[in-house]
Parts: C-alpha cells; sequence; structure tokens
C-alpha cells in the first residue's frame, strides 16, 4: 500500500498551517511573535517598548494576561508561559505580540528591550553547582533513578580485569523542515467561547490539557486539532503546548485570529534539543570477555526546566546496559538543571545516548582484552530465558545471534574487512576501517507508562459501509495514517479505499495518548483491530464477530435502521498478561516487548583533515511484522541519517546557554552527498500483542549509528574517540601524526 | 529605469514596483513590495504555497523554484529581481507525473518535498547534468531529515527509467 | 528601501557617481540570507545589476578568459574550454553551496562580497585574474591579490562596480583546489587552498610592465586570515628548494601567511594544522623539494 498523502505532498498540494488561505475561522487573522529573553539567568527588570511604534495598534500581551496559572502542564508545572519577573535560560518566552503585518511586527519585536538583573547561570552540567547558581533544591537535581541487580561490588572485587571509560554526546536539534506553526481562534460553544487551537504537533492531549490548564477551561471551552505535520521527531511532543498557548493567549486578547510561524533562527534557538550526556562504565569481564559486572553512571543535561527530562533520564538507565546479559549491574542516573535551553523529546529519547556509550565500551573491551569486537557481542548478547538489568526476562523467540549473524552477511563484513586492510597499507593519508554495534529498544511507553496513560481508541462506522479510526495518533511523516489504514482494513477484511482516518481533533477523538516512543502501530495499533473487533461484535449475531463485506453490509442495514445515529466501535488499553513493573524499585518487565537491532559502519577517514565518511552502512533489525515495506525502510534509513548528522557533524554551539549556531548553515545536517546508500534488512518476529504483529519502529533506528561509526573510526586509525560528535577539530588531536 | 521608494521610517512602507513576469506559463503582472522576497510573493500573494520555507536563507532548498531554467532558492530572490524572467514551480509538475518517487518512498512529512520534486523533475528534464554530476551531488541543495535521502534518490532513478539503487 | 534597476553598465555607473551609498545585487545570494530577520537592511538602497545585459558574457579573446561581473558558477561549470584552460574554476564552482546556489551565484559577487571564506577568489587568485573596476569616469584594472586591504575592505571607490574579472590563459602543469568544509556539500569553508604552477616562463612583455621576476607557483589560502591570502612565504620556500619532508616544515612560512582565529566554524589549531597537511600531501613528489 503506498502513503495515503504521498501524491498530494510531492505535488506540494498538502496545505501545512502556514499555506492556509487567510479565511474562514483565520480571516483577519494577526502575526504572533514572541519577545525573549537576552540572558540566561536573572531578574527581569524591566521590559521596554520603544516609543517610536504607536503601540495602540499592537496586541501585547504579557503573564498578567494569563486566565489561569502560569504553567506549562507537563511532568511537573515548573515551566511558566510567560517569565514571571524571572528567566531560566536564554531566549525564554517574555512577551507576546501580534499585528496584521510581518514586517512591522518583527521590526516591533526587535525594538523591545528586555533589561535582566543577573544571577550566576549554571552553564556545564557536568560541574557540581556553587551555592549562588542552586535553582531547585539544594542540589538542582531534577530526577535521580537507580537499577540494581545482584551485586557488582563483589564481582568487581573478585574480575579478571576492569575496565573502565567515560563517554559523552552532545546535543541535537531536530531540524524539522517545516518550522513550528500555530494558529489559535475563538468560536461560539453551548457552554460559552471556546479557544479553538490548530497547528504542527505531536500530541493534541497534551497541548489540550495545557490550555485547560492555564486558560482555565474545561475540554469543552478548548479544541485542539492537528494540522499537517512537516517532521516532529519528537521536537513537536511537548513544546506545541507553550507555542499553542501563546497563539491562545493571543488570541483571546486581541479576540481575533492568530498565527506563529517560527522562522528557523527562533525554532533552533528557543525549543527543546536531544539532552547532553555524560556516561561513566566500569566494567567487570573475565578473560573472554563476558561481562560479570557493570556499573554504570548517567548524566543528563536537563536544562532550564524539568520539560520530560525525567522520563527520558528513565529510558535512558534501562538500555544503559545494552542487549546483554550480565548478573550484577548497577546504574545510577540523575538528570541536573541548568541554565540552557531547556531538553526535551527526541527519537530514542535517551536511549541512543547511552546506548552509544555501551556500544563505544564493549569495543573498548574488546581492545583491552585483544579480542575481536564481535567475539565480545558474540559472547554476552542476551538469549532468551536470560534477564536484563530490571531482571525482566526476555522470551519473544528473536534469535539475536542469527540477526548478528544476518546483519555481517547482508554488510559483506568479513570482505570489506580484509579490503580495507589491503587498502590501508598502500593509500598515503586515507584509513578505513569497519565498525559495529548491537543495539536494543523498548517499544512503548515504559514500565506502567501505558497502563497510566489508558489509551483509547474508537473506530466509527459510516452509513455508506466505512470505517474511519478515531485517534489521536498523528501522521508526522512516518506513516501513522497508511499504517493505521492498513491495520483496520486488514482486520476488518475491508480495502483500505473503505478506510477513513480522523483527523486528530480533540472534539472528535478519544485519548489515544502521545505520538510518540515507538507506541503508534504497536500499541495503537493493536487499539485499532480491538475496536474493530468490538464494532463487530456489537453487530454480530451472537457476539460472532463479522468480517469483510458480511461486516460492511451489516455497517450499513444499522444505519438504515437507525437514522442519524452514530455507531462506533470502542477499545481501551489493557497490558499484555503477566507484564509487572516496580517503578519503584525498577525491577521488572520495563518494556512490553524490545525491538533488536545491529548496525554495520564502514568509514574512511581523510588523515589529513580529519574528516568521516561513511562508505557504507548496514542496518539490520527486528521490529516484529513489518506493515509497510516501504514506510519502515524509509524510517530506517532517516534515522540512521539524523544519527550520522548527531554522531559526526551536529555540533550545538552555545554562548551564555544560547545555541550560538542556531542557523542551517552553521549547524550541519547530513547532505545527499554526506551518505551513502543505508542497506536495511528486516527480521521479523511477530509480536502478537501489536498491531499487525508489529514492535515500534521509529527510534531504533537512531541507537546504533553513532557508536558503530566511532568503533569503525577506532578500526581505521587507532583513534578511540569517546564522545561525540566527532567534528574533525576533535578527531584531529586523536590521529596518530 | 530608475525605481525611487518613498521615505522609510519604521512604520514605512516603500513604494512598489510594477514588474511583469511569466509564471508556470501564465503571464503575471503585479506591483511588489521592493523587500518582498519570491518565496513570499508566491506563497502569500501569488496563492502558491506549494514552494515551501525551511530555513531563509538559501541552505535546505525547500523553496526550491526554475528561474530560466535554473533550480534557484527563492528565498535568496528579490521578486523584482525575476522581472521579465521564466519561473517554474511545483505547481506545474503534474501529480500523475510522480509516481515513481511515491513508489520509493520519497516523501514522508513532506515539508522538503515540493523543492525536492522542483529538483529531480529538472535533473530528469536534464539528464546531460548527469553526465559531470552525481545525483548525490545535485540533490545536496535539497536537505531531508526524514528519508535518509536513499528514497529520493531511487526514486529519482525510478523516474529517470533506471533500475533503482541499491538500498 | 529604494531600488535602483539600471539595464546598461552606463547607467549603472551614473547611479553610482550620484548615489555613492548604492550596495550593488547580483544573484543575491549572500545579500539575502535571512533577509526578513534583517529589517536595517531594508532601509539602505540598493543597486540591482541583475538585467544588464552586457555584464553577462563569458569571453575568450587575446589570451585572456574575461567573465562578466554577472557569470555565475553554473555558467563557468557549462563552459567547455574553461575546463580544459581553467579547471579549479569548475572545481570550486561546483563546492559553492548547491545548484541553486551555483545558478545565482557570481563570480564578481563572490569578490565583491568580500568574505574570507570565499570560494571563487582563491582559484581566481591561484590564475592570476585581475578585477575591472569601472566608474561613470572610466576602467581600471586591479590584481585580485591586491584587491583587499583589510576584512571586507578593498580598493573598490564607492562610484566603482566590478564590471569583470580576466585571466591571462597560461598552460600550467599542475593545479589543485581543495575545499575542507563540515560536509561534502553546501559547507562554509573552513579551509582552503588553491595552488598552481605555471610551466613555462612566458615572454618579456606579456601583459603590462612584462613578466621580468617569473614565479610558476601560486598558493592562495580562505578561511585563515582576514581575506583570502596569496600564501607568498609558501610559495618563495617552493620556489627555493628547501627540502620539505613533512607538514610541519610547511608551518614557519605559513606563519608569515596567514593568522587563522577560532571561530564558530572551527579552530585556529585545526585550520593551521590541515592547511599544512594538504600543502604537503598535495605537494609531496609534485615540487621537487617536497619529498
Amino acid at each position: 500500500m503506498q502513503r495515503l498523502e504521498g501524491l498530494s505532498k510531492l505535488s506540494g498540494v498538502e496545505r501545512y498551517l502556514d499555506d492556509e488561505p487567510l479565511e474562514g475561522p483565520l480571516k483577519g487573522c494577526l502575526w504572533g511573535m514572541t519577545v525573549r529573553s537576552p540572558a540566561s539567568r536573572g531578574k527581569i527588570r524591566s521590559v521596554s517598548y520603544d516609543p517610536a511604534f504607536d503601540w495602540s495598534q499592537f496586541v501585547v500581551v504579557e503573564p498578567c494576561d494569563i486566565p489561569g496559572p502560569n504553567e506549562t502542564y507537563l511532568i511537573e508545572n515548573d515551566q511558566p508561559v510567560l517569565a514571571p519577573g524571572y528567566v531560566r535560560h536564554m531566549h525564554e518566552p517574555v512577551a507576546l505580540i501580534a499585528h496584521p503585518d510581518r514586517a512591522l511586527l518583527r521590526r516591533a519585536v526587535a525594538s523591545v528591550k528586555v533589561e535582566i538583573e543577573p544571577d550566576p547561570p549554571v552553564l556545564d552540567f557536568r560541574v557540581a553547582p556553587r551555592p549562588d547558581q542552586i535553582q531547585r533544591g539544594n542540589d538542582n537535581i531534577i530526577k535521580k533513578l537507580q537499577i540494581k541487580k545482584g551485586d557488582v561490588h563483589a564481582a568487581f572485587a573478585r574480575a579478571h580485569r576492569i575496565i573502565e571509560g567515560e563517554y559523552e554526546t552532545g546535543g541535537q536539534e531536530h531540524v524539522y523542515i517545516e518550522n513550528n506553526a500555530m494558529s489559535a481562534w475563538i468560536e461560539d460553544g453551548p457552554n460559552g467561547d471556546v479557544v479553538v487551537v490548530r497547528g504542527s504537533m505531536q500530541c493534541p492531549y497534551y497541548v489540550l490539557n495545557a490550555l485547560k490548564h492555564a486558560l482555565k477551561r474545561d475540554e469543552s471551552r478548548v479544541r485542539v486539532i492537528q494540522a499537517p505535520t512537516g517532521g516532529g521527531f519528537g521536537g513537536k511532543e511537548d513544546y506545541p503546548s507553550t507555542i499553542a498557548l501563546h497563539c491562545a493567549l493571543l488570541a483571546l486578547k486581541a479576540r481575533r485570529p492568530v498565527k506563529i510561524i517560527y522562522d528557523r533562527s527562533e525554532d533552533m534557538a528557543a525549543t527543546p534539543k536531544r539532552h547532553p550526556s555524560l556516561v561513566r562504565h566500569k566494567t567487570a569481564v573475565d578473560k573472554n570477555g563476558k561481562l560479570l559486572a557493570q556499573y554504570i553512571e548517567v548524566i543528563l543535561d536537563g536544562g532550564a526546566y524539568v520539560t520530560l527530562s525525567p522520563v527520558v533520564l528513565s529510558r535512558g538507565i534501562i538500555h544503559a546496559a545494552g542487549p546483554y546479559s550480565c548478573d550484577n549491574v548497577l546504574i545510577e542516573g540523575k538528570a541536573v538543571l541548568t541554565n540552557s535551553v531547556p531538553y526535551g523529546a527526541f527519537r530514542g529519547f535517551g536511549a541512543p545516548q547511552t546506548i552509544f556509550a555501551c556500544e563505544r565500551h564493549m569495543d573498548r573491551i574488546a581492545h583491552a582484552l585483544g579480542l575481536d569486537p564481535l567475539e565480545v557481542r558474540r559472547i554476552n548478547l542476551i538469549k532468551d530465558g536470560q534477564t536484563t538489568s530490571t531482571q525482566q526476562t526476555i522470551s519473544d523467540g528473536t534469535d539475536r545471534h542469527a540477526l548478528l549473524d544476518a546483519a555481517l552477511r547482508a554488510s559483506e563484513y568479513d570482505r570489506h574487512k580484509r579490503e580495507s586492510a589491503a587498502f590501508n597499507a598502500s593509500h598515503p593519508y586515507l584509513r578505513r576501517g569497519i565498525g559495529l554495534s548491537t543495539v536494543l529498544h523498548g517499544a512503548g511507553f515504559t514500565g506502567n507508562g501505558e497502563v497510566y496513560l489508558n489509551s483509547k481508541v474508537d473506530v466509527g462506522a459510516t452509513p455508506d459501509g466505512k470505517i474511519e479510526v478515531l485517534a489521536a495518533s498523528t501522521e508526522m511523516g512516518q506513516g501513522t495514517n497508511t499504517a493505521f489504514t492498513k491495520i483496520a482494513a486488514d482486520a476488518a477484511g475491508f480495502v483500505p479505499s473503505d478506510v477513513v482516518i480522523g483527523t486528530p481533533d480533540t472534539f472528535r477523538v478519544p485519548n489515544s495518548g502521545p505520538t510518540v516512543a515507538s507506541r503508534t502501530v504497536m500499541v495503537v495499533g493493536k487499539l485499532i483491530e480491538r475496536a474493530i473487533d468490538d464494532l463487530a461484535s456489537q453487530l454480530g449475531q451472537n457476539g460472532k464477530p463479522l468480517r469483510g463485506p458480511v461486516l460492511k453490509a451489516a455497517i450499513t442495514q444499522w444505519h438504515a435502521a437507525n437514522p442519524g445515529k452514530e455507531l462506533k466501535g470502542r477499545a481501551t488499553y489493557a497490558p499484555p498478561p503477566n507484564v509487572k513493573f516496580d517503578d519503584k524499585n525498577y525491577v521488572g518487565d520495563a518494556y512490553a516487548t524490545f525491538a533488536w537491532g545491529v548496525c554495520i559502519a564502514h568509514v574512511e577517514v581523510d588523515l589529513r583533515t580529519a574528516s568521516v565518511r561513511l562508505l557504507d552502512f548496514t542496518s539490520m533489525q527486528d521490529i516484529g511484522k513489518v506493515i509497510n515495506p516501504v514506510l519502515a525502510k524509509g524510517q530506517v534509513q532517516g534515522g540512521v541519517v539524523q544519527a550520522i548528522g548527531w554522531a559526526l557533524s551536529e555540533d550545538i554551539k552555545f554562548k551564555d546557554g544560547g545555541m550560538l549556531n542556531n542557523t542551517l548553515t552553521n549547524y550541519i545536517i547530513p547532505t545527499s552527498d554526506d551518505v551513502p546508500p543505508i542497506r536495511v534488512v528486516f527480521h521479523e518476529t511477530p509480536y502478537r500483542f501489536g498491531g499487525g504483529g508489529a514492535k515500534g519502529v521509529g527510534e531504533l533506528p537512531m541507537d546504533g549509528p553513532a557508536p558503530a561509526i566511532l568503533n569503525a573510526v577506532a578500526n581505521a586509525t587507532c583513534a578511540q574517540a569517546m564522545s561525540i560528535p566527532l567534528t574533525p577539530e576533535r578527531l584531529l588531536p586523536l590521529l596518530p601524526a | 529605469m530608475q525605481h525611487q521608494a518613498g521615505n522609510i521610517s519604521k512604520t514605512g512602507r516603500s513604494a512598489t514596483i510594477p514588474i511583469r513576469f511569466n509564471l508556470n506559463g501564465q503571464k503575471v503582472e503585479i506591483a511588489v513590495d521592493p523587500t518582498e522576497r519570491l518565496l513570499d510573493t508566491l506563497r502569500y500573494r501569488l496563492n502558491l504555497p506549494g514552494t515551501k520555507e525551511g530555513c531563509g536563507e538559501g541552505e535546505c532548498g525547500a523553496c526550491s523554484v526554475i528561474i530560466d531554467g535554473l533550480p534557484a532558492n527563492s528565498c535568496l530572490v528579490p521578486t523584482f529581481q525575476v522581472r521579465n524572467r521564466i519561473v517554474r514551480t511545483i505547481e506545474s509538475i503534474p501529480a500523475s507525473s510522480l509516481q515513481p518517487m511515491l513508489e520509493t518512498g520519497a516523501t514522508q512529512c513532506g515539508a522538503c518535498t515540493p523543492g525536492v520534486v522542483v529538483t529531480a523533475n529538472w535533473i530528469k528534464e536534464n539528464s546531460g547534468v548527469l553526465a559531470s554530476h552525481s545525483m548525490r551531488a545535485l540533490m545536496a541543495g535539497n536537505l531531508c531529515r526524514c528519508t535518509g535521502y536513499d528514497g529520493i534518490i531511487d526514486g529519482l532513478e525510478k523516474w529517470l527509467g533506471r533500475d533503482g539503487g541499491r538500498s | 528601501m529604494n531600488v535602483l534597476m539600471p539595464t546598461s553598465l552606463s547607467e549603472a555607473c551614473a547611479f553610482c557617481a550620484k548615489q555613492p551609498d548604492l550596495i550593488p545585487l547580483a544573484g543575491a545570494t549572500d545579500l539575502l540570507v535571512h533577509w526578513p530577520i534583517h529589517p536595517a537592511e531594508h532601509d539602505k538602497s540598493y543597486l540591482d545589476l541583475s538585467h544588464v545585459q552586457e555584464l553577462r558574457t563569458i569571453g575568450w579573446a587575446s589570451g585572456t578568459l574575461t567573465l562578466g561581473a554577472l557569470a555565475t558558477y553554473w555558467d563557468v561549470l557549462q563552459d567547455g574550454r574553461a575546463k580544459s584552460e581553467f579547471p579549479l574554476l569548475l572545481e570550486a564552482a561546483r563546492q559553492v553551496g548547491a545548484i541553486q546556489i551555483q545558478s545565482r551565484g557570481t563570480w564578481a559577487g563572490n569578490i565583491a562580497n568580500g568574505s574570507p571564506a570565499a570560494d571563487g577568489v582563491p582559484v581566481l587568485m591561484a590564475y592570476d585574474a585581475s578585477v575591472t573596476l569601472t566608474s561613470a569616469g572610466g576602467s581600471r584594472s586591479v590584481p585580485l591579490h591586491e584587491y583587499y586591504t583589510g576584512y571586507r575592505k578593498s580598493v573598490r571607490r564607492p562610484d566603482e562596480l566590478i564590471s569583470a574579472i580576466s585571466m591571462p590563459i597560461r598552460k600550467y602543469d599542475f593545479s589543485v583546489f581543495h575545499k575542507v568544509g563540515a560536509r561534502r556539500a553546501q559547507a562554509i569553508t573552513k579551509i582552503g587552498v588553491a595552488i598552481t604552477r605555471e610551466s613555462e616562463a612566458p615572454s618579456l612583455g606579456e601583459g603590462v610592465g612584462g613578466r621580468e621576476n617569473f614565479h610558476p607557483w601560486r598558493v592562495v589560502a580562505n578561511s585563515v586570515s582576514a581575506t583570502v591570502k596569496r600564501c607568498t612565504a609558501v610559495e618563495q620556500l617552493l620556489q627555493s628548494n628547501s627540502p620539505v619532508r613533512k607538514p610541519e616544515d610547511f608551518l614557519p612560512a605559513l606563519a608569515s601567511d596567514v593568522s587563522p582565529i577560532d571561530d564558530i566554524r572551527s579552530t585556529a589549531d585545526y585550520r593551521r594544522t590541515v592547511l599544512a597537511r594538504l600543502l604537503y600531501h598535495s605537494l609531496r613528489n609534485v615540487a621537487p623539494a617536497v619529498t
């Protein structure tokens, strides 16, 4: 089945928010913009508006205009909607201005002067804060978590070898090509006026909750509609709540529709990024490289507010020990507050950071013991019946050793290895090498997350005998609509054209949870199947569900008998049997299931310039059943290339906690000329509790490339790089002269 | 020909410049503000929002159009410069011709896609350039964050009637 | 915003004579970057040269290649003769931005914009290019390596326009251009170098004032000084035949030629080290003393 929106996107017909004509609800629309903090921490002494402008012509919103609490509703409500007299990061929103003329608005916003009485900011998360830098509790720690299995200390005491390492990863900007875009207007409703927000987002219900909280309204007076979304990657998980509130506040004050479209430089400077990390490994091994004990310390830079850091940390530490079996594990994690832009969700959600450290460390263990990195993985890869660091027994039927072998074959590992050695012996300044990583990714929300989410899906049956899927999951390029159509059509025995995907609109769709965590096809897809079962049972004789043309006929007959009435099937999440997690002690089934992957990178390093070029890349994964081969492959290739950028070139440079290189000229993502074709191989072990037998695919591809690339660089040049991005400037001093 | 603008103040607007150009085979006559970029003229004045803004700095190619037969970033073109020129946008490419790009997964989120298709279509119409430039080099002005580029490159190969890439 | 739109060079020069604050505009690929968020730029006056047809030419006459001020990178990429006579022009052109920039960006604009990271300027300089500056009062020719007087400063007077760039057609037995950016395409140069070696001494009296001090090497580096920089000390080192056995042997000469800095794109250390390595690996077994 081909991507549903494919041709309209290819031909430029798809209408993103900023493409909409200013008609209907957007008639008379104002442009909105944000006045931002020029400093990273301090008291706002004054906000002054240049008298050269006639401010009566502008709509200005300040914190006093917020009807409810000045808080962005999320895990903790510590992030203000507009800085309430105090700023905690550079570019923090201070005030909002709207005007019909965008060019004039830009000048007006640029003329507003925000004066800050500075307090000492925390700009390095690796350094313990001084007393005058404390801004949370008595240590600036946002969240602390621990995983404990066995007795690492006893194991260290009797180990053959102990190998230590310290690994760092940088932040990463999402660079969705459609910048943040949001609109808001006021409509009449049965209980009074309704604030409607429509925009580019991943999680309409996050936005809804934020609006309800800060605008002091119930859900009958706030409505959130998703517009076609030009990429998210996690970047449109939490921040759209802030922009939606900004838009809504301006619209409420102006009593006119308002549109906020970020410029690229504003989007890059002001919105959340991937958490920078520091991970320390101390590992006990025997002489064959068998892991006897893993002590892992994980520190994340949380940025200025809590946002999603506790959950990112949680996923990070659960993945920190890698896809291996080890009897003694101690993982200690913390996320700390700093005065840089808040860090938030980004594809992989903490796992790429800790997996990077784990997989680089595995190679360094091999190096220290004089073993082949491949063998060190073979000996440790988890087998069915063994347990993870949270003592979750793995028993999914995936043969991870076979997965590794298949990846080696697909990548022509042995040939590349041989040819690289010959090449290196003869070339004056180019060096080739090969490296690998073996990874896992928990699909769906962590621990009891899915139970707390309690996701719901409805399927409507229309008078013309079609099925409409009503879910809050959003299409942002990953293919939700196409995958849902296929899952629903297969479940109902319909042709895909008899399935309609309803636009995520909080007035029409139930809360199916956020579109994150590789959960959409697996978790929500399964709910679609169950909602169709429910619909079919409602129409079935004696509870015998119907399928195919019989179901279609039953739907049209029902509507003929019940004109004007609604027919819906419903489903609510229920965890798979025997999945239990103790989220106090981090013991048990951290995820209902894991997806598994192997990455193999073949690189060429230029000793003159210390630049690294990918010659070949293979990504092999078991993601359960593949729903749509083209879409799944595209997810993997895109994830790999995003990870290549993170590994080699995407380097956020900060000045006083603000992003200095907030342009696409200076923040370097790969072009088509920077990457080779990405070989993708799927291994399908169907997962019974996932939609269509699928596990998640969105995030796994991001986890493995960075360490595989650095392992390949080490293989090519002996340079043992420990941090990413491995820019040429950082690699140069590590290379042989 | 001289165009004098009026006095500029903080709230002022320059006098407009009347221009004529050919857009997707049609004659267009409009008066443009001297500060207008072709991108803005297309999107906000001529109701052709297929051309997207991705960066505003000529780096991402989402706003690619064809001017006098060559690809250009419309965010870097002052509209008055296209007077008497021939401009083609994504809207001039029929959806029906794009099936090969669909089949290989050349689009995901779609934000970069119109620019990608404009460049790819130009390569297709001027395939002689492939003698001196690789496809990946020619497409390097169109950043995509979703596909990893394989879907795009394979789609172009298919569109050109060649065998798809290895991936 | 004030825009003047001449259709001939003489009309353009007349405008410049009257209004010395005019900013010449050709491909606009530098000037329009982030245009909407730089309203101060909207208050300036511009001279749009894009419709001055006579500047669009690429001419091959009397032993010289002349690029009109509107000649783009793409124009040169399409020129078969340029490919054989001046291959480095094509090398540089194909590495400027991407096709969308190559189609509009002009060689003259690259010179006029004055960025030390300009990619067109080093190869032009390595081919001994001269800049023709034209005003209402007439034209003068300035060697490109004498054009810049400091960071984004040049000998061009406000009433003058760059009307053409010319290069003598010579025989080169070696030429190379290296651009090191943060990625393979669409990158701003972190360090670049163009090197040419003329294969035979031209006869006396060629060009203006003859060339008694014939010197075969031209080494030009970008992104390592306030301007694109001709590295005369390195040229002399190559000429002197003092032995060079490792990249570091270039450092003393480079110390007097270039002064790289740390900035948002790279570091002084990296730039210096890589420039020395590029010189060494490019010239090894090419320059007799580099082994």
